[in-house]
């Protein structure tokens, strides 16, 4: 359904050019995507997974064409993203699910027409009592009241607002949504809400999902395959049950590491050091270097590629430790072990 | 709920009963702009029809003075106006000019705030340095040039015709940057929001997007700024047509009494130019405080 | 443990906001204590007057809020209705403070070596000379590397989970008894966030430093806390050890929210999920404020509000563990 293929992009953050000429720098690029490949089969859910300044969510906008990349291409349904924008009858078949609930509706709009706009932006349904009745049934299918169009988006809370966020996207029937962290701003007894619900419509509706979020959790709950990012880069991508019971990338396997135990096992956490570098200067060789119980004098010099890992099918991953086997190999991952 | 009943529930309407100063400078603005507009329905006079003139009514006192003639409240001028009459006919002149210049202002500025946010980029840096330029120069200095060159490029009866106007431009155009600022900054706060980037995705044009959704979202400092704008360009106007440049003397405004007046102050006609003086100062005063408060109300920071 | 004296006593806490549409209720008869050397974990979901309970505390309520009733005890001594400059003092030396953005607590105009000495020489009868060494200590102790040099370092030149690490050396460094920390690590990244909280329980243990650690994330509070308050609709809505909170919570709320947190070690076909969402402060419901969204409500829950009770190993505000309402649950099972 989409794919990327060595998808970069960077953005300028130069000081102004005066200033640049003065102190005698160059240009200053932050490389927020930098070679990202991954492909979403028909009807699947493939999530990107990372901390804060890891591109994922650079990418879910270079996916819808909020942005153009830099490098590289997103081709969707067989047809290059530029081209399939181009065209209001392909463009209807993506949307996109934003993070914040807050800001994703336009608060003097009444909720109806914020989630008739893409009907009548793509000239779906003309009549209005069609349009009317279109809305009804799309707040039914997300949970809500068909009366509830009348009102304006502050008067529902964050759980509600997402569901009207989700109607609009799905008002234009699309096939493919791109879900940027959906219930990050959510509660926890709500999130579990908004997963069904986004769940159920994939079923339903045979959807195909790009999900971006930090949360594992909420990423094994819901993911197909999983990508893990890190400065820009894919650093490990497997099918979501593999990933989560033999992560191998170290950065990955930090990760788990790093996720509060609920089950009070009295397991001590080794928290991962350090912190992430900057991507506008990131570190040379693989980015993960300096925080990597694992590096050494290849990992500093030379920037690992994906590629399939030893002993785990399936999984690709960028490490040269596990190229070489310098790992120890495939392990189970305690957590996920707990569980059997 | 009707949009009148949701009015009066609304917390803006909340907090202006709560605020006397606020509920008293509605008034007096009322009352203000009230006897502007319909002054040639309730003036007692009409300064204006030379038949009624009296030259022997000439420099009455108020009426509150032993040589006060009850028929003038607030005394005539040298040609027997009736001063309370001609400030009436003179605050809508100035209210004219002033509601019309920041019309002007707000056009001008919201449109090139909203391009200069929303697209950024050349269009923002020249627009912007546009912007920067004319602060540089002071409004009544643009006045004044514009005033000058029409002035002289124009025969005088034309001029005379259409000088109301060109006030109207002067004064409109040189305050527009304080609205293109105020836009520009909130539209690039709004730009980013993700329901901009909803309609985005869509594929919605820029300039649907930039008027259907950034525009309703930007307006609530537009209306601040314009309310005390008004009476700042009232102020201009006034300053303009006291320096005899502004509106032509057939028209006379709050300033033009003023300047009018002046000339008998140290002749001991005081009223003549203190009372035009206080008007303006009553109805300057007014707008500015309710400016104010409606800076205060909207602003979620302060509430 | 209820021989000693608590350090933090809070009797029937009731915070108020006054609004033109009445007045809101933002926490009604909120009880708990804090040991010496114990962590209390608050968590709840956003409204449901956890941040507030904390702000009540160090007596930083947002007006108009206001506590309307009730009583805070530090060491005994009543602190809710000290003067805003005795209160100051009692902030700075006897209880800390940490909060979300650690940009918030920090004056961005002066190093972070001058905040850590002003606080010590305000607080503690020490020179500044000896602050400076102090300071120097305590950016090692919470692991800022290069100490010595950083010190003279503004907030902005430190990263995020560097800058949370200054917060809680400037909220530890006059020596409080009691930390009150308002989702200290929700702003940080998962990595980060392990760290930091790393962090704070091996100081709080090493310097007998109780804390009340508010926060939405339950695995932060499972890690960290000794006992839990979930908090609901201003209200606790259940109290006890961790461990038994999180593995056998009695309160419906509880058991519905801890069965909504997604598992990481297993995937499921669906989620567990509360219906509905937290009432708003204008419109908490009659009786139990859990009432609406309860799968064990009946009768009872919609007319009287319960009180904190014995629930098995923990206490919970909740009809189902009050003998005299034994009998009707019994009658709703015959029903259902």
């Amino acid at each position: 359904m989409l794919e990327t293929r060595d998808l970069a992009r960077f953005f300028d953050v130069s000081r102004p050019l005066i200033q640049r000429v003065l102190a005698g720098e160059g240009k200053r690029m932050l490389r927020a995507v930098d070679g990202v490949s991954f492909a979403i089969p028909k009807g699947k859910t493939l999530s990107l997974v990372g901390e804060s300044g890891c591109g994922k969510s650079t990418v879910a906008r270079l996916v819808v064409g909020l942005y153009g990349p830099t490098r590289g291409e997103v081709i969707f349904d067989g047809q290059d993203l530029a081209q399939a924008r181009s065209n209001a009858a392909q463009r209807r078949r993506m949307q996109m699910i934003f993070q914040d609930p807050y800001a994703s509706l336009n608060p003097r709009w009444r909720v109806r027409e914020i989630i008739s706009e893409p009907i009548r932006a793509f000239g779906l349904l003309s009549d209005r009592g069609q349009i009317e009745a279109r809305v009804g049934q799309l707040l039914t299918q997300v949970g809500l009241s068909p009366l509830d169009g009348q009102k304006y988006p502050h008067e529902f809370s964050g759980g509600q607002r997402q569901r009207i966020s989700i109607a609009r996207a799905l008002s234009s029937n699309p096939e493919f949504l791109v879900c940027d962290e959906p219930t990050s701003a959510l509660d926890v007894s709500v999130q579990a809400q908004i997963l069904n619900l986004m769940k159920d419509l994939q079923r339903e509706l045979g959807l195909t999902y790009l999900f971006i979020s930090h949360n594992l959790a909420v990423v094994r709950q819901v993911s197909d395959r999983v990508g893990v990012m890190y400065l820009g880069r894919l650093v490990e991508n497997a099918p979501a049950e593999t990933l989560f019971t033999t992560p191998r990338h170290p950065y990955t396997r930090a990760l788990m590491e790093a996720i509060p135990d609920l089950d009070m096992t009295g397991r001590q956490r080794i928290p991962v050091g350090g912190e992430v570098p900057s991507p506008i200067s990131p570190p040379s060789g693989c980015p993960f270097h300096p925080r990597c119980p694992l590096a050494n004098d290849r990992c500093k010099a030379e920037r690992p590629e994906l590629m399939p890992a030893r002993g785990t099918a399936e999984t690709q991953v960028a490490c040269h430790a596990v190229e070489e086997g310098r790992d120890g190999g495939p392990q189970l991952e305690p957590a996920a072990m707990a569980a059997g | 709920m009707n949009a009148v009943a949701r009015f009066f529930d609304s917390d803006l309407w909340w907090s202006f009963t709560r605020n006397p100063i606020t509920v008293i400078s509605a008034i007096v603005a009322a009352i203000c702009i009230g006897g502007a507009v319909l002054a040639p329905w309730i003036a007692p006079h009409n300064p204006f029809d030379l038949a009624s003139l009296q030259l022997l009514d000439a420099f009455k006192p108020p009426a509150w003075s032993p040589e006060g003639d009850p028929n003038y409240l607030l005394g005539t001028d040298d040609q027997g106006r009736d001063v309370l009459s001609a400030i009436m006919y003179g605050a809508r002149v100035s209210l004219l000019v002033g509601f019309l210049a920041v019309v002007m202002s707000v056009v001008l500025g919201v449109s090139a705030g909203l391009a200069a946010g929303y697209l950024g980029g050349t269009v923002d840096a020249v627009l912007m340095r546009i912007a920067d330029i004319k602060l540089t120069f002071p409004t009544i200095l643009i006045a004044l040039l514009i005033d000058g060159v029409t002035r002289a490029a124009l025969p005088r009866d034309v001029h005379d015709q259409i000088a109301l106007y060109v006030v109207i431009f002067a004064i409109g155009f040189s305050n527009w940057p304080s609205f293109a600022r105020t836009v520009r900054g909130s539209t690039m706060v709004e730009r980013n929001k993700e329901y901009v980037q909803a309609a985005r995705v869509i594929g919605l044009g820029r300039g649907r997007i930039m008027v259907t959704h950034v525009l309703p979202n930007v307006l609530g400092p537009v209306l601040v700024i314009a309310t005390l704008q008004l009476g700042f360009a009232i102020l201009a106007e006034a300053t303009l047509s006291f320096l005899g440049v502004g509106v032509p003397p057939t028209q006379p405004s709050l300033g033009t009494l003023i300047r009018i007046g002046n000339d008998f102050l140290f002749s001991g006609e005081w009223w003549i130019t203190i009372f035009p003086g206080i008007a303006l100062i009553v109805l300057v005063l007014s707008v500015n405080l309710l400016g104010d408060w409606l800076r205060d109300a909207l602003n979620p920071k302060l509430r | 443990m209820s021989n000693t004296q608590p350090l933090l006593e809070v009797r029937n806490l009731r915070v108020e906001f006054p609004t033109r549409r009445g007045t809101l209720v933002a926490l009604d008869d909120v009880s708990f204590e804090i040991q010496p050397g114990e962590v209390l974990g608050v968590v709840g979901e956003s409204g449901a007057g956890k941040s507030m309970t904390g702000a009540a505390i160090i007596g930083l309520l947002e007006p108009p809020g206001r506590i309307a009733g009730g009583q805070i005890l530090l060491n005994g001594r009543r602190i809710d209705n000290l003067p805003y400059k005795e209160m100051r003092t009692v902030r700075g030396r006897e209880i800390g403070a940490i909060f979300q953005d650690p940009l918030t607590t920090l004056n961005p105009l002066y190093t972070v070596g001058r905040q850590l000495v002003e606080t010590m020489t305000t607080h503690l009868p020490i020179g500044p000379g000896e602050a400076r060494k102090k300071a120097i200590e305590w950016l090692e102790l919470v692991g800022i590397p290069a100490a010595a040099q950083r010190i003279d370092s503004y907030p902005h030149e430190f990263s995020g989970g560097m800058r949370q690490r200054v917060v809680i050396a400037l909220a530890l460094c006059a020596e409080p008894k009691l930390i009150v920390a308002d989702e200290p690590t929700t702003a940080l990244d998962v990595s980060i966030q392990a760290q930091v909280i790393a962090l704070l329980k091996t100081l709080a243990r090493e310097k007998g430093t109780s804390m009340m650690l508010v926060t939405h994330d339950m695995g932060v509070i499972a890690e960290t806390a000794d006992r839990v308050a979930v908090m609901y609709a201003g209200r606790i809505a259940e109290i006890g050890a961790v461990r038994q909170v999180v593995k056998h919570p009695s309160h419906p709320y509880t058991i519905g929210l801890m069965g909504s947190i997604p598992p990481i070690t297993h995937r499921l076909e669906r989620m567990q999920q509360i219906e509905g969402s937290m009432p708003r402060l204008s419109a908490i419901p009659r009786g139990c404020a859990y009432n609406p969204r309860c799968p064990q409500v009946f009768a009872r829950c919609r007319e009287e509000r319960p009180e904190l009770t014995p629930a098995g190993e923990t206490r919970a505000s909740c009809w189902l563990y009050d003998a005299e309402s034994e009998q009707q649950v019994l009658r709703a099972g015959a029903h259902a």
